[in-house]
Parts: structure tokens; sequence; C-alpha cells
């Protein structure tokens, strides 16, 4: 049967083109303007073409601040979604112990980003902190604010204990919707533990985990607020992310032509990934739809 | 407007995506086409077409400039090459 076709229903989303232009579209716009301009503040601005983005891709700063999220992004992907799917796996499929397992994994999800922050900044220290505390009595020589390696390490394992929950409850969603007949069909095959994940579970959740997998890659690569309460970007420039840097020069030294710069090449750079993940599963749909 | 610290070229730019995308929309809607499936291996219309030319020109350029290939305006012409490309093999 042939549906007609009608297009009208584009005009509910009206509303929300206006919302989005009046606070996305326009600050971008602006960003656009600024970043091939200079500015002295009084709003007067002097041509400067495209001189802030040459200095920017020759800039070892951006570089490496890129360098440090692309590494970012894949530590705590390549932890966040084996962990979470492993999690979901593991939870108890139906009853009291399923609400309780749910209410429990949202729970670090209904945290606020610079409370996270501060909860791991005191948990971390080593005067007051339940962990670092212990591990300087364990003789571990662990100091986030001085060392490379333990920034690093508190602010990913931070970073996984805010988000596994968001992967794990995708999963779970996905497990949900797998219908029993599928399971017993394995069972009649004797499949084994590994057969039932690979060729069942895995498939059938493909779909969600690219979400999990997209919102959690956009996050991460737009990450502020969590580091910048934990080690302000430190040691030195260790954990000094994209984000960060970009406010430290748009806010902090003012310069704001080489920071439009910059925001437009992260954005870009945003857009490209997140399309990226888009089409693919836009097309693990249709071919699931088949 | 002042605040938003316009200039002619800015304009000109914004200018130049807002009669390519209203181009866009009274094509598609003039003439509904079926979307094909391209060297990419995925299902594109002309809209997708424009958003991957549009975006692929953005690195274009930056990349131009990077590397410092030739003075900037050259990479307009790349760029165009890069859209019949899309619009051809996509």
């Amino acid at each position: 049967m042939n549906k007609t076709v009608n297009q009208k229903a584009w005009f509910l989303v009206l509303p929300v083109l206006v919302l989005v232009a009046f606070s996305a579209v326009i600050p971008l716009m602006t960003v656009v303007n600024y970043s091939v301009q200079d500015t002295f503040g009084n709003n007067v601005f002097f041509w400067n073409g495209i001189r802030w983005f040459e200095d920017m891709l020759a800039s070892e700063r951006m570089w490496n601040a890129l360098g440090r999220q692309v590494v970012f992004s894949s530590i705590i992907l390549a932890i966040e979604v084996p962990l979470g799917v492993f999690v979901a796996l593991n939870m108890p499929k139906k009853g009291f112990w399923a609400s309780f397992c749910l209410v429990l994994m949202s729970l670090p999800l209904l945290i606020p980003w610079n409370v996270v922050g501060t909860i791991w900044q005191i948990f971390g220290r080593v005067d007051i902190g339940l962990l670092g505390h212990t591990l300087d009595a364990i003789g571990i020589d662990y100091n986030y604010t001085q060392g490379f390696f333990a920034a690093w390490t508190t602010v990913i394992v931070m970073d996984v204990w805010h988000w596994t929950s968001l992967v794990a409850l995708l999963a779970y969603a996905g497990l949900q919707s797998i219908p029993d007949a599928y399971y017993q069909a394995a069972k009649i095959d004797q499949a084994s533990r590994w057969a039932v994940f690979r060729h069942i579970e895995l498939p059938k959740m493909m779909g969600v985990l690219m979400i999990a997998i997209l919102l959690r890659f956009m996050d991460s690569f737009m990450i502020y607020t969590e580091p910048f309460v934990v080690t302000g970007g430190g040691p030195g420039n260790a954990t000094t992310f994209l984000s960060i840097d970009l406010v430290k020069m748009a806010l902090g030294q003012f310069d704001l032509g080489p920071a439009a710069a910059f925001s437009l090449m992260y954005f870009l750079v945003i857009l490209a990934v997140s399309w990226v993940f888009y089409t693919v599963m836009v097309n693990l749909d249709k071919r699931e739809g088949r | 407007m002042a605040w938003m610290a316009w200039t002619w070229p800015t304009a000109a730019f914004f200018a130049v995506i807002a009669s390519l995308l209203i181009v866009f929309t009274v094509l598609a809607v003039k003439f509904p086409e079926t979307p094909r499936r391209g060297v990419l291996g995925i299902e594109t219309t002309r809209g997708d077409r424009l958003f991957i030319t549009l975006l692929g020109s953005a690195f274009l350029n930056l990349a131009w400039l990077g590397f410092e290939v030739a003075p900037q305006p050259y990479a307009l012409l790349a760029c165009l090459v890069y859209a019949a490309a899309v619009f051809r093999f996509v």
C-alpha cells in the first residue's frame, strides 16, 4: 500500500528551530565573526583575515590539548563500554533486585558535574581523603596535584565512576528487548555462553551501544567541569583538555580571535565524528529493519 | 546587530550557506528523489551530499592552510572539485 506523502508536519519543528537559532546558531555565527577579527575590548573589532586560523593550526598548545583529549576519550570509551556491557549482563532481569540495581546505577548520573569533581577532589586528597590517605598508608605515592600518572588516573576513574552507569543502563535496555525465543533456540543448539553473547546479545545491543558510544564520546570530548575542579588542568598542562584550554584562552587571556578560531575547529571535529556515528547508527537500523 | 561584530566576508559566507540551504530545500520539494548508494556504501540524498560537501570543504580549507599548499583562495577551487566528486560518486 502506498502512503501519501505529507511534509506539513515539519512546521511543528519550527518552535524548536527558533529556539535553537537563538541559543546556538546566532552565538555560533558570532564566533565565526570573532574568528576573523581582533579586539581589545569595548566591542571594537579589527579585521584580521585568516591569521588566527593560521596561528592556531601552527600552535603546539592546541595540538597538545587535542592529543590529550583524544587519548582521554579513547581510554574512557575503552573502559566504559565493555565494563557497562559486563555490568548489564550481570544485572538481575526482574524482581526487587532489578529495580534496586537500576536505582543504584542511576545515582551517579544524577550528580552534577561540579559536585562529582568536588567529591573526587576531596576523596583523593592525601591529608583528609579516604582514597588518598589509604593509598598513602599502603605506601603508594599518590598525589594528583603533582603526579602526572596520579592526575590522569584520578580523572579517568572519576569519569568511569560517573558515566559507566549510562552505558550499563542503555545496554540493559537493549538486553531486555531480546525475546526469550532467541535464548531458547540457543539452548537447543547447545550454544556456549560466549556464542550467545557474540551472536545474539551483542548484535541486538548494537543500536543502543552505538548511542552510548556517541553520547560518551561527545560528552568526554567536551569535558570541562570535572577535571577543572579536581586538577585545574594540572600538574603543568597534563590534564588540560580542549575545553579547559579554550576557556583559559578566551576568558583568562581574553584572546577572543584565536579562541574563536580554536573553537570552530573543535566544533568541526565534533560535528564530523558525530556525523560518522549517526550515519553508522542509522545504517545499522536500516539493515536490521530488512 | 553590532554586538555580533559582523564583517562583509562573514556575512557573505553565511548568505551563501543560507541560499544553498534554501535552494536545496526547494529542490527537494519540487523534485523529490530516492536516496542512492554511492562509494561510501551509505544511502545519501542531495541534502546529505550537500552536508558532506560543506563539512569536507571546511576540513579541506583547514588542511590547505595548515600545510601551506598554496594561497588560500585556491582552496576554493579544490573544494569545487571535491563538491563535484561528492555529488557524482557519493
